[in-house]
């Protein structure tokens, strides 16, 4: 089939500049006529930067990007539907819809005529002069879905569409949205949707690329060859599934220098409960030390933006292994487990001390100073020479979290000051 | 397929002349908007028509204190209110859309609004008055558009930044929707980031309206220096109720002025708010939302939409003025560019701290050449006897207020019959009663340099008890809740629970306030009843009496000298005070 478009050797980095934290890493992708294509990856992965680049929104850094024109020679044109739906409170479901067509000078009546044919084909009739206050999420979705098809794009760009919406409603609007895209009656010739969502992406995709994390690039392609429409419990669907945990988790699996965390890396901000938590959870039956991901993220119901970086934490602090697509807790951990709360800060403080080097080197400073004190601005600078601000931030916000629980350090908000102890 | 689309058009008209809607036929609802829309109409024209008026006419036909010629008074004071309003409006649009919009503008015009906003208002009129009656020689309409001008002075500050803090919080995703789809910035503006501003500049668009009777007050009846108009008015009316020592001209004129603010609150504020309410943005729609009987009338009136077809037609004609829209790149290559030194902004700034630099130089030769450091002295020392009089009446208004609205807050009956009426008080110029004060302190010979005080906070000190009312129904119910069951009670209970609860809604209050006080001294420090003249010493009537007898350079001194002293009063006590309050108690 045709390409709708081509993207080659794709970069972004932090700021736009060269030298900057890079977000994605020369990313090479096509997106043929007649398939819907999902951009799977965790948080910071840069899948919404390069659906953006896509879209216009955001000036990669390095690269290029080309739009084939199709078999009539027509330029191609792209729409994006919003995770958060991006509705405008003050107009009508109408006036949301004819936002577009407004924007390209299209005559009052057609915009129209055409708003209403999209609102119609999108199961939206009757809703036309309602605000979006008055309407569920999953119909102020379609709302959004609506908007998008109006202008007639070739590429519908599709950003977590779902993931702002309950479980029920998500699906409903999963299924037909597929009816309607395998009847033809969408009118554009090619999807590209990203999620986080492994399951969402099966059922969909007829092809999934998975992003990689710092920097972004593409780990792995999965072709979807199983007919619409498609069936959770089928084993080629389930087979699939696992095959895509593992992909994804295989990269984290692969040993890390464990000193190098924190320091030129951003920390996840996960707490220490759902460290806890989860390192319970495995050592419990019916794991009992292992546990296959995908399994344990339908037991706790969590999505993989979730699970991902609890299971990355603890990998990181040397308290779980992951060897193909199976969390299996290490001796450290299911020691941990077994702990009492003197025992588990004991032990945390350990793995602390020796596996995330940015609480060593707090330590090691606040040990080095008389007065056992220092001011956190001065990590903050050191971190956001490897980082964006907001990733320093939220690293630190991190690093605080577990050493106070582990007692290495303490740390004064008003002040915004580590000092090792907490004035009695 | 063409039977739906005549019901498709049925369903949602043409042109907003919908046939659902003109179906019917006209109702009682469209009888009383009609009258509505008639008398505003007529009231206007006939104002505008004694506006325009020479100014000779004024002295033939001096203010009665007749009460027949009440309601053309306070028709008169309402328009002026109402045309100030409507010049921050504009203003508002122009400089706080080009401020959000362009780096250059925002240099000079944030700046300068943060200044304007604590400069003593009053203390322009020497200058305006001046100024606009030379622009229209012996017209009536030169004082009547300084008087206005006072009036937008007081109005138009936070109006502007309310809408410049608007259009920079946009929603990022609001704004890729603009970007995505190729809105031209006109019709972005149009349709993005007006509208999400609009609950903001509303809701400062109304506390502007009730800071400005203060100013209606002091600004209908001017004199500087030997120049004296007294403009038909309720603010005139006043001075001479005062001038005469007639108390049943004076209550008259209350009476007068809080029909009005009744009325207007009514006609015109709570259908806008009700009608704003779709601009806000939130996710679900809001429990209680903001109800007016007006706006329901407008909304079933079927005569309104064919009355705004037309203006509606004419907004269309909008996309006239826009480029073609753009056709999406279909080829990208993307280098990183070496940053581009923003060159051309930083020659920009230094021209205008150049600028700024010399204006401060020619400002302090201008009064150097009058005044001496001894005079600075003078209106520095003023200045810190208003400071102790602010200082002290904040923290007495405080200590009565908090606990009241503490007590009222906690109560919801309570709170949703006692704001409405705080913000009423907050409205009334509390200038009309200085005179009481006045007869108040000659009947029992007290010292006018502590009893004149009160009158600075007579009207800021609502701000607290609003403030605090908010913030104290704001506690959530569970916090009070694990108090009582812990018998959390006493001194504990305010330090641990209600203080730090408020805290931040106080803070708000006690700015306003206290703005507010320092603007009041000006015509709170120098009080007159007759022939009776009261004075507390002060830099507010240091700035009166150096108006009074039209000494520019010391009116200038004065007005610099406040100036100096309210911002760093928001810079050193209030905004550390804010900080504390975002970071610490916030309770979400």
């Amino acid at each position: 089939m045709n390409p709708v478009v081509t993207i080659s050797g794709l970069g972004h980095s932090y700021g736009g500049a060269e030298g900057g934290a890079p977000i994605l890493d020369d990313v090479a992708l096509e997106v043929r006529e007649g398939e819907v294509v999902g951009l799977l990856g965790r948080s910071g992965s840069g899948k919404s930067t390069l659906l953006r680049s896509i879209a216009g929104l955001v000036e990669p850094s390095r690269g290029e990007l080309r739009f084939v024109p199709d078999a009539a020679g027509k330029p191609r044109s792209v729409a994006m539907v919003f995770q958060s739906f991006a509705l405008m409170p003050w107009l009508t479901v109408l006036q949301n819809v004819e936002l577009g067509l407004e924007a390209q000078h299209v005559p009052a009546d057609e915009r129209r005529r055409r708003a209403i044919a999209a609102i119609d084909l999108i199961g939206l009739d009757g809703f036309e002069n309602a605000f979006p206050k008055e309407l569920s999420g999953g119909m102020r979705q379609r709302v959004g879905l609506a908007r998008a098809l109006v202008v007639e794009p070739s590429l519908l760009l599709m950003d977590e569409p779902f993931s702002a919406l309950d479980v029920l409603t998500a699906e409903t609007l999963r299924s037909d949205l597929i009816e309607l895209w395998g009847e033809g009656q969408l009118g554009i010739a090619s999807i590209l949707i990203v999620t986080h969502n492994i399951e969402e992406a099966v059922l969909m995709c007829d092809r999934i690329l998975v992003l990689s994390s710092n920097p972004g690039r593409i780990a792995a392609e999965f072709r979807v060859d199983l007919p619409q429409p498609r069936d959770r419990l089928d084993p080629r669907f389930r087979d699939l599934v696992e095959q895509i945990y593992a992909r994804m988790t295989q990269r984290a699996a692969a040993p890390a220098l464990p000193v190098d965390h924190g320091l030129d890396r951003p920390l996840p901000e996960v707490s220490v409960n759902s460290l806890a938590g989860l390192i319970e959870e495995v050592e419990a039956p019916p794991f009992s030390g292992r546990a296959p991901l995908s399994t344990l993220a339908d037991t706790l119901q969590l999505e993989i933006n979730e699970l991902f970086p609890i299971i990355e934490t603890l990998q990181m602090l040397h308290f779980l292994d992951v060897d193909d697509g199976d969390a299996v807790l290490t001796e450290r951990g299911a020691a941990f487990a077994q702990q009492g709360v003197d025992q588990r800060k004991a032990n945390f403080r350990r793995t602390l001390e020796q596996h995330v080097r940015l609480a060593s080197h707090i330590r090691k400073v606040l040990d080095e100073r008389r007065s056992h004190q220092a001011p956190a601005r001065r990590f903050r600078d050191e971190l956001e020479d490897h980082m964006s601000p907001d990733f320093a931030a939220t690293t630190l916000r991190a690093v605080i979290e577990w050493g106070r629980y582990a007692e290495l350090f303490a740390f004064d908000d008003d002040e915004d000051q580590f000092s090792l102890e907490d004035p009695a | 397929m063409a039977g739906s689309e005549a019901r498709a058009l049925h369903r949602i008209g043409f042109l907003g002349f919908s046939p659902r809607r003109l179906g019917a036929t006209l109702g009682w609802s469209d009888l009383a908007v009609f009258a509505i829309l008639a008398a505003v109409a007529v009231g206007t024209v006939s104002g505008v028509r004694d506006a325009v008026e020479p100014l000779s006419r004024l002295r033939v036909e001096p203010i009665t204190l007749d009460a027949a010629a009440l309601p053309r008074y306070a028709l008169l004071t309402t328009l002026r209110l109402f045309a100030a309003l409507a010049a921050s409006f504009v203003f508002t649009l122009v400089a706080a859309t080009a401020a959000a919009k362009s780096r250059r503008a925002e240099l000079v015009i944030i700046p300068a609004l943060d200044i304007l906003q604590s400069v003593p208002v009053l203390g322009f009129m020497t200058f305006t008055v001046t100024a606009f009656m030379g622009l229209f020689p012996g017209s009536r309409v030169g004082v009547e558009c300084a008087a206005i001008f006072a009036i937008f002075t007081s109005q138009a500050w936070n109006m502007a930044f309310s809408l410049y803090q608007s259009l920079r919080q946009v929603p990022g995703d609001l704004e890729e929707v603009a970007r995505g789809f190729g809105l031209s910035p006109l019709r972005k503006l149009l349709r993005i980031e007006w509208p999400f501003a609009a609950p903001g500049l509303v809701w400062n668009a109304m506390m502007s309206m009730s800071g400005g009777w203060f100013f209606v007050v002091a600004s209908e009846a001017i004199s500087v220096g030997r120049t004296q108009v007294m403009l038909p008015g309720i603010g005139s009316w006043l001075a001479v109720a005062i001038d005469r020592r007639d108390l049943g001209a004076v209550a008259l004129a209350v009476a007068a002025m809080a029909i009005v603010i009744l009325l207007y609150d009514q006609l015109v504020f709570r259908p806008v708010i009700a009608w704003a309410d779709r601009f806000r943005v939130e996710q679900t729609a809001s429990g209680d939302p903001p109800r007016s009987w007006v706006f329901d009338l407008f909304r079933r009136a079927r005569l309104l939409p064919p009355l705004t077809a037309p203006f509606r037609g004419i907004a269309a004609l909008v996309a006239l003025a826009e480029p073609a829209p753009r056709l999406m790149v279909q080829h990208r290559r993307f280098t990183t560019s070496a940053a581009a030194r923003p060159l051309g902004l930083r020659l920009w700034t230094g021209l205008v701290l150049i600028a700024a630099s010399a204006a401060a130089v020619y400002a302090v030769r201008f009064l150097g050449t009058t005044l001496t450091l001894a005079d600075a002295w003078t209106a520095f020392g003023s200045g810190l006897l208003t400071l102790l009089r602010v200082v002290v009446l904040i923290a007495i208004a405080s200590l009565i207020w908090v606990p009241i609205g503490v007590w009222i807050g906690l109560r919801p009956r309570w709170t949703a019959r006692v704001q409405p009426i705080a913000q009423f008080l907050a409205a009334f110029p509390a200038n009309v009663l200085f005179p009481i004060a006045v007869v108040a302190i000659v009947r029992w010979h007290a010292d006018p340099d502590v009893w004149l005080s009160p009158l600075m906070v007579l009207g800021t000190q609502w701000y607290i008890l609003f403030n605090v009312i908010a913030g104290a129904s704001a506690i959530p119910n569970d916090l009070l809740e694990a108090h009582r069951m812990f018998g959390v009670r006493g001194l504990l209970w305010w330090r641990r629970l209600i203080l730090p609860g408020i805290f931040p809604y106080y803070i708000t209050g006690a700015l306003t306030a206290s703005g507010g006080s320092w603007n009041a001294s000006i015509v709170a420090e120098a009080v007159s009843w007759g022939d009776t003249h009261l004075r507390a010493r002060g830099l507010g009537s240091y700035i009166a009496d150096a108006t009074a007898a039209g000494d520019g350079a010391r009116v200038l001194l004065g007005i610099m000298v406040m100036s100096v002293f309210v911002i760093a009063i928001n810079r050193l006590l209030f905004r550390p005070l804010y900080r504390i309050a975002e970071r610490r108690l916030r309770l979400s």
